[in-house]
């Protein structure tokens, strides 16, 4: 009886530690790691109302986050997309110049969610029909997008529309004094959307099939070509709703805005344990790395360090990660 | 002979850059002209060649690490390293202007961008880490290291030797642009006239075969990105010497970019194996060509960027098989189809890695490209 009843948990506890040790590991230590970091934060630096400073890191790098979820699609497809830093600047700057022109808001926003997405896709048809690798690609994407910006305007444009001004000023209180705001919402239900394509419809799975073994994939008879590109468009899309956001949040369009961008996203995205070989990784996995950016953030302004201390301890995050990756978790195949 | 020459990938970087000394020309009639002042030459030229070098010499390192199927993305942040140690201990000496001073900050500079080659190389040799995001630790972290020795301050410093280096003439030539180019002849002579060329391109082809075959794939590895790390820190001395001073922040900042750039103008592969050290070499001055273009044609310098990346896309575009295929069947629609038409293109195009260029030129063509 006993044994019995001892053994089911333990059956339970082991089929978890099995599933803990696959592709949930990575995910997982990451959790782990922004937990610990977290409390120590907190604990070190005795801030009035941690649950606050949690909602701050969400306020804090809403776009950051919508960026992290574009980037996850290219890298499990194996590519990826360094255009997004340029991407995010443009958008700020046509939202910024399009309201100062007087056009109507809705019109301004439009414009540069279809901008964003259109530039993914051009670079994502030159990737997948033209066989032009990722890297080049975007990086001509990168400097295509802030060249674009300096030609618009170099000077930081003034964002004065009531609409988006409330969006960005506004706070939501979720229960009593706690609050987040708009940007928060909009990014949280990108990442459900986001969380939602890849793991229950058939472009998701795709999506995997192609990072994981493309010509698989496509001896499956899987749309690998259409995976491939869309995942960029995806990418663009997501790049410029970020530039909204962070337009939003400042209030102001500048062409010097989200230089170095794509690297904070491709760094959260390694740290979530997304696999930059394709194929492995989970959207909540960069959205985790995102918070441990945060959180690096809110602990080098805390400490009044200078800012360049943030660098180097992303950079020695980023590095324990990775040898954390090599060591427990075995190369696939 | 006209038809290898047609066949060679050096020949659309090499009418690139033509093309554009063309334009250059036509926008500025005296473009071309070259004077002596001061004893040295003087004119665009040499201005391109002066301010190209530091790019040059970092896309020769990168050259090498990619033909061994890896990348190097942190040369930007060891140049602002090097650059802040060499003009931090230059700054802090009692003697800013003597040799000695200058010799010790060059040689304490080098040494610790050894040391990062090595902690990158070890990165992806030992522990197998993908280059990219094992170079992407320390392009993070570099800037930051950086700017934590120059205290987030530009350091000046006033050292006539030190200034040798970047801004110097010898021979009536920048002293920047000899430094790079005897650094391409000798890794030139190292990687042609060796088995070291042919061992690195067997690394990047096929990694595994190479370790079978008895490649020390390792020591090889080990070695590229120590080679990238030491000229991206003779770089990162060029450009803190040109302005004598340390800028962490913006010292060799997207020079990475830039290098990989003129490694695949130049017809290197990022997937690795064939490299071309000539090619690199017109890539980068493809690059920096554009850049004084746009100055003299008296475009907004904001536009560069524009310039650069439509550049950058018509250069991958024409060099592109794929590409290639596509303008040459539109053009030889006439003549009767070839046994092999689309579908059998399509289905080779779905290869992950295609593992050579399949260039129309004859075999032997991987030595005859390179060296000159």
């Amino acid at each position: 009886m006993s044994t019995q009843t001892a053994a089911r948990p333990r059956a339970v506890a082991a089929e978890v530690l099995q599933r803990a040790r696959g592709r949930y590991l990575s995910p997982l230590a990451s959790l782990v790691l922004f937990v610990v970091m977290f409390a120590a934060v907190i604990a070190r630096y005795d801030f009035a109302s941690p649950t606050q400073v949690f909602l701050n890191l969400l306020v804090d790098n809403a776009y950051l986050v919508v960026l992290a979820v574009g980037m996850t699609f290219v890298i499990l497809t194996g590519g990826i997309d360094l255009s997004v830093g340029s991407v995010v600047a443009l958008s700020t700057v046509i939202v910024a110049t399009t309201l100062k022109a007087g056009w109507p808001m809705p019109l301004a926003v439009a414009t540069v969610l279809v901008v964003g997405p259109a530039l993914g896709l051009l670079m994502g048809l030159v990737i997948e029909y033209f066989d032009v690798q990722p890297f080049i690609v975007t990086l001509a994407g990168m400097f295509l997008a802030r060249g674009l910006c300096y030609v618009i305007s170099v000077d930081t444009l003034p964002i004065n529309d009531p609409t988006l001004r409330e969006v960005g000023l506004n706070y939501v209180y979720l229960y009593e004094d706690k609050f987040i705001r708009w940007t928060v919402v909009i990014a949280i239900v990108v990442v459900v959307i986001a969380v939602y394509t890849l793991h229950q419809t058939r472009f998701g799975r795709t999506v995997y099939a192609v990072g994981g073994n493309r010509q698989s994939a496509q001896l499956m008879g899987l749309h690998a070509s259409r995976a491939r590109v869309s995942v960029y468009a995806i990418s663009g899309f997501c790049a410029a709703l970020a530039g909204l956001l962070l337009a939003v949040q400042k209030l102001s369009g500048y062409s010097l805005n989200g230089i170095g961008l794509e690297l904070d996203a491709i760094a959260a995205a390694v740290i979530g344990g997304v696999l930059l070989s394709g194929g492995v990784g989970f959207v909540l996995g960069s959205v985790i790395g995102v918070l441990v950016l945060g959180t690096i953030q809110t602990f080098v302004t805390a400490a009044n360090l200078d800012s360049y201390w943030t660098r180097i301890m992303t950079g020695v995050l980023l590095l324990v990660f990775v040898l954390v990756q090599r060591l427990v978790v075995r190369k696939p195949g | 002979m006209m038809k290898r020459f047609a066949a060679s990938p050096l020949l659309w970087p090499a009418l690139a850059l033509v093309a554009l000394l063309a334009v250059n020309v036509v926008l500025t009639p005296s473009f071309l002209s070259i004077r002596v002042q001061d004893g040295h030459l003087f004119g665009s030229l040499v201005d391109i060649l002066r301010n190209g070098a530091p790019t040059m010499l970092v896309a020769l390192g990168m050259t090498l690490v990619i033909a061994s199927r890896g990348i190097d993305l942190s040369v930007g942040a060891v140049v602002a390293v090097s650059g802040a140690l060499a003009c931090a201990h230059i700054a802090s000496a009692t003697d800013p202007a003597s040799a000695g001073t200058v010799i010790t900050a060059m040689g304490i500079a080098l040494g610790v961008a050894v040391g990062l080659g090595l902690w990158n190389g070890m990165l992806v040799s030992v522990f197998g880490v993908q280059p990219i995001i094992a170079t992407l630790v320390l392009m993070t972290a570099g800037r930051g290291i950086a700017l934590l020795i120059t205290d987030g301050q530009i350091v000046t410093i006033t050292s006539a030797p030190f200034k040798v280096l970047g801004a110097g003439y010898a021979f009536g030539l920048p002293v920047a642009i000899l430094v790079s180019l005897s650094v391409f002849a000798v890794v030139g002579l190292l990687t042609r006239r060796t088995a070291l060329g042919m061992l690195l391109e067997s690394v990047g082809i096929n990694p595994e075969a190479s370790r079978l075959a008895g490649v020390r794939h390792r020591s090889i590895v080990f070695a590229v990105y120590v080679f990238c790390a030491l000229c991206a820190g003779v770089a990162g001395l060029m450009i803190a010497s040109n302005i004598s001073a340390a800028d962490a922040n913006n010292a060799g900042l997207w020079i990475e970019m830039d290098a990989i750039l003129a490694v695949v103008i130049g017809g290197t592969s990022l997937l690795g194996g064939r490299f071309s050290l000539t090619g690199t070499i017109l890539g980068a001055l493809i690059i920096q060509t554009l850049t004084t273009t746009v100055y003299t044609a008296g475009i907004t310098p904001e536009t560069t960027l524009v310039f650069k990346a439509l550049v950058v896309i018509a250069v991958c575009l024409l060099q592109a098989p794929k590409f290639r295929a596509v303008v040459s069947r539109g053009r030889s629609r006439k003549i009767p189809r070839r046994p092999n038409p689309a579908p059998g293109s399509a289905s080779s195009g779905a290869q992950p890695r295609p593992i050579a260029e399949p260039t129309s030129g004859p075999a032997p063509s991987a030595s005859v490209m390179v060296t000159k």
